[in-house]
């Protein structure tokens, strides 16, 4: 599955004020891979998820990402709806951020919306009733209808996406991010508060969208168990610097990792602070 | 709430709470009242004020506060007031069944009622005010309900199209038919314009900036006297002609033409056909657009405008329409005002007249159609028949306010219905709507 990087991410820094969040991180996510992105909380992963899609400026660095048909997009000179519309990343948040008050199948359908756009005419076509945009509406709600199936929720499209369970919530902000067709599809936390059984599911759902769907995943998880089973790539992150990157098998191995998440012995602080560099 | 099933068995044990908490009212009103009401200023002999105190008044005030309070604690506890937990489900489910025919109903009324109060001129132009505030009500839903923009505003977009037909009519002869939709095409425009500075804010901060939006075009119309004849307002402007006839008793006119006694009903009938089909026009539009990815996006953006935008909807283009098609509509209202009062000023375009506009979609409920016609009605319609009792008049909308938000805290229509179904249709509570969310 490993092909050339879809996203390369070259000394990335993002400092706020006298902060600096993420130092100089530079790392590559190959298309069709799940690349995960750990680290001990406030390690800086969810800065480095809101440069990628746009949501904040970095203060230096270059974001490149390669779309399948060969274009090249400077994510750090687009704005955030423009990485989501160009280049093709969707992401979640890692507090739910669905449309509450609106049915699963609007929640769907509102991820489609330039499609839907083009072919209302920019509301013009469609205001009138065209066939155009009744055809492409079908075909959107066939869409929604597939990824609700999908994820299990097809019985409930008609009901407000706030009175889910969490779990369901989780799927369906992931659902939701599909429907937008993305090339790269960033998840923050998609475990986090899931049950054992959820959990499972889950791994079902990422690894279904990565081989049938050809869409590449970038991770921020903290359950161990899922990125070990689940990633091609780790990239381990500790106070805003990269620490460690490779396969599975190398990053569990790594003394600098375990160091990052355990702690070490009083007497061999100096040692490994010495190794990691501080 | 096993307790409200049986209040007969539980009022003796709530005595005590109830007579502490009424206490505790009724000094809250004493405090509250004293100066309003308590103490009365009139003007002396010589000029200055003498206060005359009104105890009487103020202890039957306290009075009434002190005995609802009891009565309240003693039936129904301490328990948050919810009205319609006490209706049995009977009384809800033919509510439930009336309302689905009530759109048609109030639509056919609509259509029918200048036959009905064709000898009555005062219930004519009642209808047409009413008619009015219903157009401008699904205008400012589009912005405030759909979108969930707070503009307090609204009314300087109903200024600017009365000023802009009044203007071109007076200054370059333009029949209403033509000025109508360039007042729409220039609030729109001025709507963009409001719209670019309050991109970044939301909730109550847009609120505070569309509020002094609405106060700049006020005031602006009232000093720029060259143009808009500052607080003498614009005088004579043109009435609207039945499609080039003009409603006079002569040859050419309207009556004369289709072989009628003339009336000057007729052109009273006419504003009424005419304000009904602006007022239709905006619901059409309103509902076709909610079934449009642009009606879609708004009502994504009142509930997330960050998930909106990771999933590439440019927020400024959609805020901007939102804001321009609500603004269009107040214009277009604002046109038909100015036509048929012919003449207009400053005066008309305070901010009370904001703050009705948004009372009637709040108490309407958020989003919701009929229930932005059904509270127009009430508000406007019960405002006008209590004229007789100016001196109350705020007092019972005001209370009549607390009632509504007390029992129907989403306001009249309480229900989302979805823009599109995958298999039934089916309403959504609109507790789930998140306003404003960042």
């Amino acid at each position: 599955m490993t092909g050339a990087p879809i996203l390369q991410v070259e000394h990335l820094e993002m400092r706020f004020g006298g902060l600096v969040a993420v130092h100089d991180l530079s790392f590559a996510a190959n298309r069709g891979d799940i690349t995960a992105l750990i680290g001990p909380n406030g390690a800086g992963k969810t800065t480095v998820f809101n440069c990628i899609t746009g949501f904040y400026k970095p203060s230096t660095g270059m974001l490149r990402l390669v779309t399948s048909d060969g274009a090249s997009h400077l994510l750090e000179r687009l704005p955030d709806f423009r990485i989501a519309q160009e280049a093709r990343v969707a992401r979640t948040f890692q507090n739910i951020r669905l449309f509450p008050g609106m049915s699963l199948l609007e929640n769907l359908l509102v991820a489609q919306h330039n499609t839907l756009m083009r072919a209302s005419g920019y509301t013009v076509l469609g205001l009138f009733g065209f066939g155009s945009y009744t055809r492409a509406e079908a075909a959107a709600v066939e869409n929604a209808r597939y990824w609700l199936d999908r994820i299990g929720l097809l019985p409930r499209a008609d009901d407000a996406a706030g009175e889910l369970p969490y779990g369901a919530q989780r799927r369906l902000e992931i659902a939701r991010a599909m429907c937008s067709a993305p090339e790269l599809l960033c998840l923050d936390e998609p475990a986090a508060g899931l049950n054992a059984r959820e959990s499972a599911e889950l791994e079902d759902l990422l690894l279904f969208i990565r081989e049938q769907h050809r869409t590449s995943i970038l991770l921020i998880e903290h359950d161990m168990s899922v990125v070990m089973r689940m990633s091609d790539r780790i990239v381990v992150l500790d106070y805003g610097t990269k620490i460690c990157e490779g396969t599975p098998a190398q990053v569990r191995n790594d003394p600098k990792v375990i160091a990052a998440y355990l702690g070490v012995e009083e007497e061999e602080v100096d040692k490994v602070e010495a190794e990691v560099g501080l | 709430m096993t307790e409200q099933s049986a209040p007969a068995a539980a009022v003796p044990s709530r005595f005590p709470a109830a007579l502490k908490s009424a206490a505790l009212s009724a000094l809250v009103a004493f405090g509250l009242f004293s100066l309003i009401v308590g103490a009365r200023t009139d003007q002396g002999p010589t000029g200055a004020l003498i206060v005359f105190p009104r105890l009487d008044d103020l202890a039957w005030l306290a009075g009434v506060v002190f005995a609802g309070s009891f009565l309240r604690t003693l039936l129904f506890g301490d328990a948050p007031l919810q009205v319609s937990r006490h209706f049995p489900s009977g009384v809800k489910r033919i509510g439930a069944r009336l309302s689905r025919f009530a759109a048609p109903a109030l639509l056919g009324f609509a259509l029918i009622a200048p036959l009905l109060f064709y000898s009555n001129r005062y219930y004519l132009d009642l209808s047409i005010l009413v008619l009015t505030y219903v157009m401008l009500g699904w205008g400012l839903n589009i912005v405030v309900g759909l979108a969930g923009l707070l503009d307090l505003g609204y009314v300087a977009f109903y200024a600017v199209g009365a000023y802009s037909y009044a203007l071109l009519a007076q200054n370059f002869g333009l029949s209403f038919w033509i000025g109508l939709p360039l007042a729409g095409i220039l609030a729109a425009f001025w709507g963009v314009l409001l719209g670019f500075p309050v991109l970044r804010l939301r909730g109550d901060y847009l609120a505070i900036v569309t509020l002094a939006f609405g106060e700049i075009i006020r005031l602006v119309l009232i000093n720029w006297q060259s143009f808009t004849g500052g607080p003498n307002g614009i005088a004579s402007i043109p009435r609207p002609s039945f499609f080039g006839l003009p409603f006079t008793d002569d040859e050419g006119g309207f009556a004369h033409t289709f072989g009628l006694e003339f009336s000057p009903i007729h052109r009273i009938v006419f504003l009424f056909y005419v304000i009904l089909a602006l007022a239709l026009l905006t619901n059409w539009v309103t509902i076709r657009l909610r079934r449009l990815p642009i009606g879609r996006a708004w009502e994504a953006l009142r509930e997330d405008e960050i998930a909106c935008r990771s999933l590439g909807i440019n927020t400024t283009n959609t805020k901007l329409t939102a804001f321009a098609i609500g603004a269009m509509f107040g214009g277009f209202a604002g046109a038909f005002f100015a036509t048929r009062q012919g003449f207009i000023s400053p005066e008309s375009f305070v901010f009370m007249e904001s703050a009705l506009i948004l009372a009637i979609v709040v108490l309407g409920g958020m989003g919701s159609q009929l229930g932005v016609a059904v509270a127009a009605l009430v508000m406007i319609g019960a405002f006008e028949l209590l004229r007789e009792f100016a001196q109350y008049r705020m007092l019972v909308f005001g209370f009549a306010m607390v009632l509504i938000m007390v029992w129907r805290p989403r306001g009249l229509i309480g229900t989302r219905v979805p823009s599109i179904f995958l298999r039934k249709e089916k309403e959504l509570p609109s507790s789930m709507v998140a306003e404003g969310r960042r």
